[in-house]
């Protein structure tokens, strides 16, 4: 396995792990813009990624396969298996004459309830985000997030405010949806995040929603619900709530910093990444002898675990995380 | 400690100031009056000294997380607050407090920690953070560290305090004034029965300026204004009263030992309260505001300092005359009577002199005055509204400063930091250099300036042209020019590049220029004023 300026290559059997640049085949971990990138000539990914794929990129040559299965492209042997990100997502595990990697993507350990949990794979070199690896992050119990969450939409309907819950639209979205509680009012959706949870229906369990539409007033939406996608959050649109407040969920809530920097009401502690623990425990438990991290901490986190023991080194790849920045998320 | 960590928490989530006053003021209400004494003690920055450094914290609480030291900093450095870092990576306990501690218990504690033995110190702070929860264990640092940073200025908690007791503002605002702590006051003996002996050396609050952001044409008639120098010294309130004298600063401190030679105002009648700024002031000439640092960097103030470093007060207010609080009085009436006094004691050799008001014709006429500001020392200009009242704080309107316009020079960005509070995970504390032959020595730094979309481009630059890193700190490549503006500019042996500047920042990216056209040490030396 190699780093090139495209991407992460197996140069045996001619294939990309998430490249940054066109190439003939791409093997995909999961949906989000930064791994599945336009332009490719072959993808092939996991099989619940496949409409999500297509979703976001339209028609491309896709090949779906399940979690576990395996598939030879020149002697060299490939397998995807749960990573517990977002729906579809999947380590990628990669092995030849007995040596195995395993590229991580993006991953949580987790479970949160709608996507098959992390499963740990065994492998001499394991390629791993660390978004956030630094020793500060440690997630709440999500159980009590999404209590927050619903706590907090119930007060701003008494209130006769509209709540503006603020997630990406593919996986974290989802996320906070399955878990509102139907009972408290009426869900909206932004165009991009009902769109794909549509895609994820078969899926997933979600409660009633209905998607925004240029007819939906302000009168409908006082004491509802909106959920959108962090880019939709400064448009134009906003101008159609009456009086809202707004809530923020991602992993980066946990800092000060980070949360006086949005303009925002509320913040929620709520990530589909690993914690410091998390990515610790994801490395134990692959038996690895040797980590390359590739997004995040890359620095910090090689040097703890080059202390710790193993041989740990940083390659440069265009993979960004959990993006704190509205202005980056390329819209869905 | 639990409402006040609420409290904390509060204030910290909205920047609405409406919200802020509510729940400060229901704070109020609703807390023990000697927990509401110590919370303004600690928004009046009137926190007790450290009892330990904060590299003792960082020891500690890497050992307490089981974290090697580089790591905790590491991670400090990127959450860009010490007790945030260690409220964050202290392990949560299981054996919390039911009921922690009240806020002033716990401040006395902290108190009684100074004088201890290091080992005493490490237990007990290890066992409140262990006994804490997240955001208490954030709050009790604050309580070490000092420092909220939460957007509370001394007004917004007066105007807090005066709803939540039904007093006036200004009474409380006065009444907070000077050098108490909750352990030499009470809260009744603070704010509901002052002892008239604490009133007579209270200084009255300061009234603040704003910057003159546009036209000065817009203020109006130029009549209405009365227009001084802007003096570069350090402002002071001149108190004199029964036969004693106390001279503070704009921090509300008292500062009457730093300056002894102020004791001769004691020939000033009973009653008198002088606002002004104190001055450097040497062979009958305004002296650069680096002498006077001199005197208030000094514990002890020796014959040969006062003798090498002399001050005088510049008087530009009367606040009080013969006992009366004149601070209601329009500017023009209390100027009148200031320059009626000075000039009835004028001879008595007081170390002192009058801030002329300048002439005011016409805005034209004020414009040349300002531009004439820099040779006599000033920093620019004082516009103050001849009818408006002497003002509580920083009152928009009533006064402005008209500073000069700075010196700049073009720098090229050699180093980054990342920011602190909202701008940690962002590279925008920056260290900029000149050419000195083919090297660029360091000048300054500065950490404001650009706007929040030119802090990413230059955030998005230095990740990508990173050449070495010394822990939090990136060298770059020398690419980006910046135009720094500063205010005032000294000789000094301290800085690399022979001068240091007083209050640098950014004034803007120069995408025009090469690193080629950046200036040099010695255009830089050429600014000195003999």
């Amino acid at each position: 396995m190699e780093f090139t300026s495209k991407g992460i290559y197996c140069r045996l059997a001619d294939v990309y792990l998430d490249p940054w640049r066109p190439v003939k085949k791409a093997l995909i971990s999961h949906g989000h813009a930064d791994h599945a990138r336009w332009g490719h000539q072959n993808y092939i990914t996991q099989q619940d990624n496949v409409p999500i794929l297509k979703h976001r990129l339209g028609a491309i040559s896709i090949t779906g396969v399940p979690y576990g299965a395996t598939f030879v492209i020149n002697n060299v042997k490939f397998s995807f298996h749960p990573s517990g990100h977002v729906l579809g997502a999947a380590q990628i595990r990669v092995e030849h004459l007995g040596e195995v990697w395993v590229f991580t993507g993006d991953f949580k350990i987790k479970s949160d309830g709608i996507t098959p949990p992390f499963e740990p794979v065994r492998c001499h070199t394991f390629i791993t985000e660390c978004t956030f690896g630094i020793p500060v992050f440690n997630w709440p119990n999500p159980q009590h997030v999404h209590d927050q969450i619903n706590q907090w939409w119930a007060t701003n309907k008494n209130q006769r405010k509209t709540s503006l819950l603020i997630g990406y639209s593919l996986g974290k979205a989802q996320r906070l949806l399955h878990y509102l509680d139907p009972n408290i009012g009426t869900i909206y959706t932004h165009n991009a995040v009902g769109k794909m949870s549509q895609v994820m229906e078969d899926k997933i369990k979600f409660p009633k929603y209905s998607i925004l539409t240029p007819e939906t007033t302000k009168k409908d939406l006082a004491g509802c619900l909106v959920l959108a996608p962090p880019a939709a959050a400064e448009g134009a649109w906003l101008k159609k709530l009456g009086p809202y407040s707004s809530g923020f969920a991602s992993g980066w809530m946990l800092t000060r910093g980070a949360r006086r920097r949005r303009a925002i009401d509320q913040s929620f502690v709520l990530s589909d990444h690993a914690d410091w623990p998390g990515l610790l425990a994801a490395v134990e438990a692959t038996q690895c002898q040797n980590v390359i991290t590739t997004h995040g901490y890359t620095d910090i986190f090689a040097q703890y675990l080059r202390e710790k023991g193993w041989n740990a080194r940083t390659e440069k790849t265009d993979y960004e995380g959990e993006v704190l920045e509205t202005d980056k998320e390329t819209a869905l | 400690m639990i409402a006040f960590s609420n409290l904390i928490q509060q204030l910290d989530s909205t920047n609405k100031t409406n919200d802020k006053v509510q729940a400060l003021c229901a704070y109020f209400q609703n807390t023990p009056h000697q927990d509401t004494l110590w919370t303004i003690a600690l928004l009046s920055h009137r926190r007790p000294s450290r009892p330990i450094t904060t590299t003792l914290m960082r020891e500690w609480a890497a050992e307490v997380a089981g974290l090697p030291l580089w790591l905790f900093e590491e991670s400090y450095h990127i959450v860009g607050d010490l007790a945030e870092t260690i409220a964050l990576v202290v392990p949560e306990s299981q054996i919390q407090h039911k009921d922690p501690p009240a806020l002033s218990d716990i401040m006395e504690e902290i108190i009684a920690l100074k004088g201890q033995q290091e080992a005493t110190k490490k237990k007990y702070i290890i066992d409140q953070w262990q006994s804490l929860n997240a955001l208490q264990r954030f709050t009790f640092n604050k309580l070490l560290t000092g420092g909220f940073r939460i957007g509370i200025s001394q007004k917004l908690m007066t105007r807090a305090l005066a709803q939540a007791l039904d007093m006036e503002e200004n009474h409380i605002a006065h009444r907070l004034m000077g050098q108490w702590t909750p352990q030499t006051t009470t809260f009744d003996q603070l704010l509901r029965n002052p002892n008239p002996e604490d009133l007579l050396s209270k200084p009255y609050p300061f009234c603040l300026a704003h910057a003159l952001q546009e036209a000065p044409q817009k203020l109006g008639n130029t009549t209405d204004w009365i227009v001084e120098n802007k003096w570069d010294g350090m402002r002071g309130q001149l108190i004199i009263r029964k036969n004693k004298w106390y001279c503070w600063s704009r921090g509300e401190e008292l500062i009457s030992d730093k300056f002894p030679e102020f004791e001769a105002f004691l020939s000033l009648p009973d009653g008198t309260v002088l606002d002004g700024e104190i001055l450097p002031f040497k062979n009958g000439k305004i002296q650069n505001f680096a002498l006077l640092q001199k005197r208030i960097g000094r514990k002890n103030i020796s014959a040969k300092l006062l003798k090498d470093a002399p001050v005088i007060f510049m008087i530009y207010d009367l606040l009080e005359w013969q006992g009366t609080d004149l601070r209601g009085q329009p500017t023009r009436q209390r100027r009148e009577l200031l320059e009626e006094m000075f000039a009835q004691y004028k001879n008595s050799a007081l170390p002192w002199q009058l801030s002329q008001a300048l002439p005011s014709t016409s805005w034209e006429a004020i414009t040349v005055e300002r531009q004439k500001a820099t040779e006599k020392h000033s920093e620019g200009l004082m516009l103050k509204k001849a009818s408006a009242p002497y003002g509580v704080g920083r009152k928009k309107g009533d006064w402005w400063k008209w500073k000069s316009d700075p010196l700049t020079i073009d720098a090229v960005l050699t180093y980054a930091m990342r920011g602190h509070g909202r701008r940690t995970n962002l590279y925008t504390d920056y260290t900029f250099g000149l050419w000195q032959g083919d090297v660029l020595v360091t000048f300054a730094k500065a950490y404001s300036g650009l706007t929040d979309e030119e802090f990413r481009k230059v955030d998005a630059f230095v990740k990508k042209n990173t050449q070495d890193r010394f822990g939090p700190v990136r060298q770059v490549t020398p690419q980006l020019v910046f135009e720094i503006a500063f205010e005032g500019i000294a000789p000094s042996t301290r800085h690399k590049s022979g001068v240091a500047v007083r209050f640098p920042r950014i004034l803007r990216w120069r995408h025009d220029k090469k690193i080629e056209d950046a200036n040099t040490v010695d255009d830089l030396k050429a600014l000195l004023v003999p």
